[in-house]
């Protein structure tokens, strides 16, 4: 068995005993976790099983009580905040989908897009070739090509789940946190969905939070169950979903 | 890098209401000065100050559409920044009386003298000298919003709680501005001024100038501010506006962009105050009230938040409603302005140039469709017909 430094070293997350209660309840109750570098893993499990506030955790917006949580070996994120986190290379895509409504999808694409971000940086700002050609290729990559001078307000809800992928990519991060990507997705958007993902895993860790049982086995990676703020069980998804423990809590109800 | 930033903000709007706005600088005092007070073309001094007052209330207007269209803080104390800049201009002008007071102390503002003071208090000091004074004009509403900014965005402090603090900020100070001991003339304020870099205030010439300078700095203004609203950063803003965690999980310091937009607008603010108060020749505790404040927020409703030019538009149309309201039916006023802000709140949530705004782009991209529409009924027969003579 690995020695807990050598799994560390090797990872880009590293969640150790992580614990946090909201006024007596434990929504994280001694949870660790690993995700390594250019790894696609997908979470399941109940409601309030404390996905969403795992990954509260990790990206800033909540502090554990007790546990580690290590990023790429030595940063530890519990002293940092949203931004810093951000600027790390985490980046984070909410259950609702959250664009800049009254701007246009190249306008949200150029402000995701991974350049300094001080004020001045911003008010002195053009537009470079570069970065012009670099928002090009993430509006491909989120089949947007057509609506790319459109209001984000005027999009489906599936183009505008796409459209803050795009806007992760741009923020070119090391780990991305994906929760619920296909909820209210057409079938059709949804498979699409999967095969955007797995693109983007190519070159970078991405942790998906997701429901449809169908979508985790199209996209055919590990998988961690979550119930009651701790693992439940990890592994593929038919040894996960041939668990006992996971049935009962989760997949039988 | 400031040129481009420059360049950016001189949009279609922006340069017809810049060109507007210096040609009002020329042409109002050149009416009031250079006709006989018989011709049909005359503007009386009166009207002048009038718009003059207008011209600066507008630009405490477009310093709050900044901060509330652009950024969605909703100020209710932005009178307090306005009232501030307004006291720096009204302390300078109190040090030019010299010995000319009533009781004729070379040293001292009359108020001092009557209230038994031997020495000039130190937050005097240097208001003897314009530049001084007018870095004030700017130091003062801008320090005061970087503070009360600095807590409250770092601490998260948003939404109505914010418009609440801000709005008892404007109360304290007007509680501590009427306090004769805090040094400011207490009630009565700073008034009686003679003269401003040597011209005296009450002159024609002056009262033309400071009503040109108002326009050009109002024309000034609204260039940064469209600047501002135009570059990257502008467009953060909205962002922070309509999805303020989104832009934070980009990366961004949400409480610095926050705190950048406060401060530039306190000190729109306290510039729109420098220049009412040689104006209106008198500056007191009642600025700070905090229905001035609420006041603000009404013209820029009307006007239409989040356009820049329709706050300024709001703030002389409403405040010549007001003039001629409380002229005409001066009990009727205060309903007539709330009557104004529910009506604009219900039909009009855009305000008026929003609204404008919102229909011409409708027509535009009906009229974009059916181009496109045109275009591909247009294109479709040549195509057949190559493809006929192809074969």
């Amino acid at each position: 068995m690995n020695t807990i430094s050598e799994t560390r070293s090797k990872s880009l997350l590293y969640l150790e005993d992580v614990s946090v209660s909201f006024d007596g309840f434990k929504a994280i109750n001694s949870l660790s976790l690993v995700v390594e570098p250019g790894e696609l893993r997908a979470i399941i499990g109940p409601n309030g099983a404390g996905k969403t506030t795992m990954m509260d955790i990790i990206t800033g917006k909540t502090r554990p009580d007790t546990g580690k949580v290590i990023f790429e070996d030595v940063i530890d994120l519990t002293k940092k905040d949203e931004a810093d986190i951000a600027q790390l290379g985490i980046g984070r895509k909410f259950q609702k989908p959250t664009v800049f409504e009254s701007h246009t999808v190249w306008d949200n694409l150029e402000l995701a897009l991974n350049r300094s971000r001080g004020v001045f940086a911003t008010l002195f700002y053009t537009l470079t070739a570069e970065d012009k050609a670099r928002i090009e290729e993430i509006i491909v990559t989120i089949r947007l090509t057509q609506r790319k001078n459109e209001l984000a307000a005027n999009l489906s809800h599936g183009q505008k789940q796409w459209l803050e992928i795009g806007m992760l990519l741009a923020q070119e991060p090391k780990l991305l946190l994906v929760d619920e990507p296909v909820a209210g997705m057409t079938d059709a958007e949804t498979a699409e969905t999967a095969v955007l993902l797995r693109e983007i895993a190519k070159s970078r860790s991405v942790v998906v939070v997701e429901h449809d049982m169908g979508f985790i086995r199209d996209l055919g990676v590990k998988v961690t169950c979550l119930a009651e703020g701790s693992v439940l069980a990890e592994g593929s998804i038919d040894f996960v979903s041939n668990d006992p423990k996971v049935i009962e809590n989760y997949l039988g109800r | 890098m400031i040129t481009g930033f420059i360049l950016r903000a001189l949009e279609g709007k922006i340069i017809v209401a810049v060109g507007i706005l210096l040609a009002v600088a020329l042409i109002v005092p050149a009416l009031n000065l250079l006709t006989p007070p018989d011709s049909a073309l005359h503007i009386p001094t009166y009207v002048m100050a009038l718009m003059g007052k207008y011209l600066c209330y507008a630009l405490l207007a477009l310093a709050l559409d900044l901060v509330w269209g652009y950024c969605g803080i909703l100020s209710l104390g932005h009178g307090a920044f306005f009232a501030l800049g307004g006291y720096a201009m009204g302390m300078y002008l109190m040090r030019q009386i010299g010995s000319r007071g009533v009781y004729g102390n070379p040293d001292l503002p009359d108020f001092m003298v009557f209230l038994n003071w031997k020495e000039l208090p130190w937050f005097w000091y240097g208001f003897d000298m314009f530049p001084f004074a007018m870095a004030m004009v700017l130091v003062v509403p801008g320090l005061l919003a970087f503070v009360f900014g600095w807590f409250a965005f770092r601490s998260r402090v948003n939404g109505v709680y914010l418009s609440i603090i801000t709005q008892a900020m404007t109360y304290a100070l007007m509680l501590a501005f009427f306090r004769n001991d805090m040094g400011f003339g207490g009630n009565n304020g700073l008034t009686d001024f003679k003269d401003i870099l040597g011209f005296q205030v009450q002159a024609g010439g002056t009262r033309a100038v400071l009503f040109a300078l108002s326009a050009i700095m109002l024309a000034l203004c609204l260039i940064v501010a469209s600047a501002i609203t135009r570059s990257k950063f502008g467009k953060v803003l909205v962002g922070v506006r309509d999805a303020e965690s989104r832009v934070r999980f980009l990366g961004f310091r949400v409480e610095n962009i926050k705190l950048f937009t406060f401060v530039v607008s306190a000190m729109f603010a306290g510039i729109a105050g420098a220049l009412f108060v040689p104006q209106v020749g008198i500056i007191n505790p009642g600025e700070f009230a905090p229905a001035n404040s609420i006041e603000v927020v009404v013209w820029t409703a009307v006007g239409g938040r989040g356009t820049l030019i329709g706050p300024i538009i709001g703030a002389i149309l409403v405040n010549a409603g007001k003039s001629f309201f409380t002229g005409a039916f001066p009990e009727f006023w205060l309903f007539a302005l709330g009557g104004l802000f529910i009506a604009v709140t219900l039909f009009l949530p855009k305000g008026i140039v929003g609204t404008i705004q919102h229909g011409w782009n409708a027509h535009k991209a009906r009229q974009a469709a059916a181009e496109t529409e045109k275009g591909r009924d247009a294109a479709t027969p040549p195509m057949t017909q190559q493809a006929q003579a192809a074969e």
